[in-house]
């Protein structure tokens, strides 16, 4: 790869708008750039399932047409900069499988809102990334077709169920990406791959067009290596959408605004709080030392730093684990080989009736996380414990939602690490489904409160592997993160002299 | 005082059927261990559910509105049936309902 386009795809998001709008590359030279890394780059990674060359391709064409006719000037700041969308995310003409054996080869009849609203920015879609089957994982070894490998090491996993995205976005495949975060993912993939993932407000970004997980936890958001790039997109996809019930009516905040403003690294007036309850047993030491100095930077840069606690926090993930697989079970009904997707029929022998096909179907369409969880969602939902789990789960939530108001009135931003861990080795937690739930102990709360949170690259642990630094702002306020995630950010790459991803090797750029 | 179920193979077995998975004995075996133990961490949310304690269902709450009632184009008959693993005649074909001829 040459030298010139080696430095192009290493660019921000903004920086290469930037050259686009100055005409010094055209977006049909960015995504060939692109697309040339991924050749490189898959056989190392596998980030993808899909990529779109052709349409990618078409769309920058039309792109660059509309900018030398002059009429691009009222499209946002990234037009013409191509994206990654995690396979869970439904793309007319794309084939979309949501890693699962029982979506494979479907072609879905219409896009999501966000694939809408990435189409009218002039925004290139390069591919489909890989997840764990239906996003239900931590490493995106549970996808049914392939294993994506951590750009830090190979040997390790990139987190999940968005590993797909946040590994595109790390290894330079792909600038910016898509994810979907339910239970951490988005931010915890992007905590082990060193890049930028956000999960904005509940409903401050359409889910109409995102595959159905958890309803009331899903949330689509961006994937990025700047937390301006993650603000810029987070603009492009979020605000009201009438086909999603729960889609907030009100526009997106300046995010991009807040953004610009904390790379000026001011903080005075900020109070930043630490949230007691994510930190101490079961988070590595190499975490925790990246962790306080980011802290030491939020306070050198004049913010103040108070001790907040958030003591259910402590039951979240089990309440999520009650919550989620009973909205899994009753969402993922709809795979019955009627309409769409796999069909297998009943063994001989057994009567080849309706219910045996869909029994036959699921048994062979679903993998095993998936199935282990519908099973336990239908049983959470089931007479007997009804009360006893989801009832309490959702009062747990209640709990969690207090919890973050009471810190809120102490602290206008909450901190903790992105992760536990830094990226663990292929099958270290396949066969402990609850050292595999942990992974994303630090993230699911801002799911059951609906809070927006973000993680951003704080450094490598000692171990040699990046680390995730999390902020969560209060609900509808996504702008107040953003302002110190960048000025985190901007100290950090002083500190750097550059951006963090400049120590990864990259052999797939030729180097 | 928290309640605790114990998953047995009998009721692993009914929720495969609930759920419409023919789950294999050996799955069957191994979702008996795995879910006793997932069980015995989740059902600490016991502790802390009082009776004075509201649930939440969706965490932003909004005041539940109707979109416009405005025409749109849906997806045409061909688009819907496109996905299908069998169709005939513009229908999508289903195995039979009963279990009997």
């Amino acid at each position: 790869m040459s030298a010139a386009k080696s430095e192009l795809v290493k660019l921000s998001a903004a920086e290469m708008a930037a050259k686009i709008r100055a005409k010094e590359v055209s977006s049909r030279e960015l995504v060939q750039a692109q697309l040339d890394v991924i050749d490189a780059a898959e056989p190392s990674i596998d980030a993808f399932l899909h990529v779109s060359r052709e349409e990618a391709l078409q769309q920058a064409d039309a792109f660059d047409e509309r900018l030398a006719a002059g009429e691009a000037d009222g499209l946002p700041e990234l037009a013409g900069v191509p994206v990654a969308v995690k396979d869970m995310i439904v793309t007319k003409g794309i084939p979309t499988t949501a890693a699962s054996k029982i979506l494979e080869g479907w072609v879905p009849p219409y896009d999501a809102t966000v694939i809408e609203r990435l189409k009218a920015a002039g925004m290139p879609i390069l591919g489909k990334t890989n997840l764990d089957e239906f996003a239900q994982g931590s490493s995106t070894e549970h996808s049914a077709f392939k294993t994506t490998k951590n750009p830090w090491d190979t040997r390790r996993v990139p987190g999940g169920s968005g590993g797909g995205s946040a590994a595109a976005v790390g290894a330079f495949e792909a600038p910016l990406a898509l994810g979907t975060d339910t239970g951490g993912s988005i931010r915890q993939p992007s905590a082990l791959t060193g890049t930028v993932g956000v999960k904005p407000t509940y409903g401050g970004v359409s889910r109409y067009g995102a595959i159905a997980m958890a309803s009331s936890l899903d949330q689509i958001g961006p994937v990025s290596r700047s937390v301006l790039d993650a603000a810029l997109l987070q603009e492009v996809i979020g605000g009201h959408d009438k086909r999603d019930s729960t889609s907030i009516p009100k526009p997106v905040p300046p995010l991009a605004q807040a953004a610009r403003e904390g790379m000026k690294m001011d903080l005075k007036g900020m109070k930043v709080g630490l949230v007691k309850e994510l930190g101490g047993k079961g988070y590595q030491p190499g975490v925790e030392a990246r962790f306080n100095e980011g802290v030491k930077l939020l306070q050198d840069m004049g913010a103040e730093v108070v001790e907040v606690s958030c003591p259910h926090f402590a039951y979240a993930l089990a309440a999520y684990y009650i919550i989620m697989p009973s909205e899994v079970s009753s969402n993922l009904a709809r795979y019955d080989g009627m309409r769409y997707g796999l069909r297998v029929m009943p063994p001989e022998g057994t009567p080849q009736t309706a219910a045996n096909m869909m029994a036959a179907t699921r048994e062979a369409g679903f993998g095993d996380e998936v199935k282990r969880r519908i099973i336990l969602g239908i049983y959470a939902l089931s007479a007997g414990y009804y009360d006893a789990w989801y009832g309490s789960a959702q009062k747990v939530r209640t709990l969690i939602i207090r919890d973050f108001e009471e810190a809120f009135k102490q602290a206008d931003v909450l901190v903790s690490p992105g992760s536990p861990t830094t990226a663990f080795k292929f099958g270290d937690r396949m066969d402990d489904p609850l050292a595999m739930y942990l992974s994303d102990v630090a993230n699911i709360p801002a799911n059951m409160a609906g809070t927006p949170a973000m993680s951003i690259p704080a450094g490598l642990s000692d171990d040699g592997l990046p680390v995730g630094f999390q902020f969560f702002a209060p609900q509808m306020r996504d702008e107040v993160m953003y302002k110190p995630a960048a000025a985190l950010e901007a100290a950090l790459q002083a500190q750097w002299g550059g951006p963090m991803h400049k120590d990864l090797k990259t052999p797939w750029l030729g180097e | 005082m928290d309640v605790m179920p114990t998953f047995t193979r009998e009721e692993i077995e009914h929720l495969g059927d609930l759920a419409r998975i023919a789950l294999t004995d050996e799955e069957i075996e191994r979702l008996k261990g795995e879910l006793n133990v997932i069980a015995e961490s989740i059902t600490k949310v016991q502790e802390v559910a009082g009776d004075d304690v509201p649930a939440t269902a969706n965490p932003i709450p909004l005041e539940a509105y109707l979109r416009p009632d405005e025409a749109e184009e849906p997806l045409t008959q061909a688009e819907a049936l496109a996905g299908a693993p069998a169709t005939e005649a513009g229908m999508f074909v289903a195995p039979r309902i009963l279990g009997e001829e």
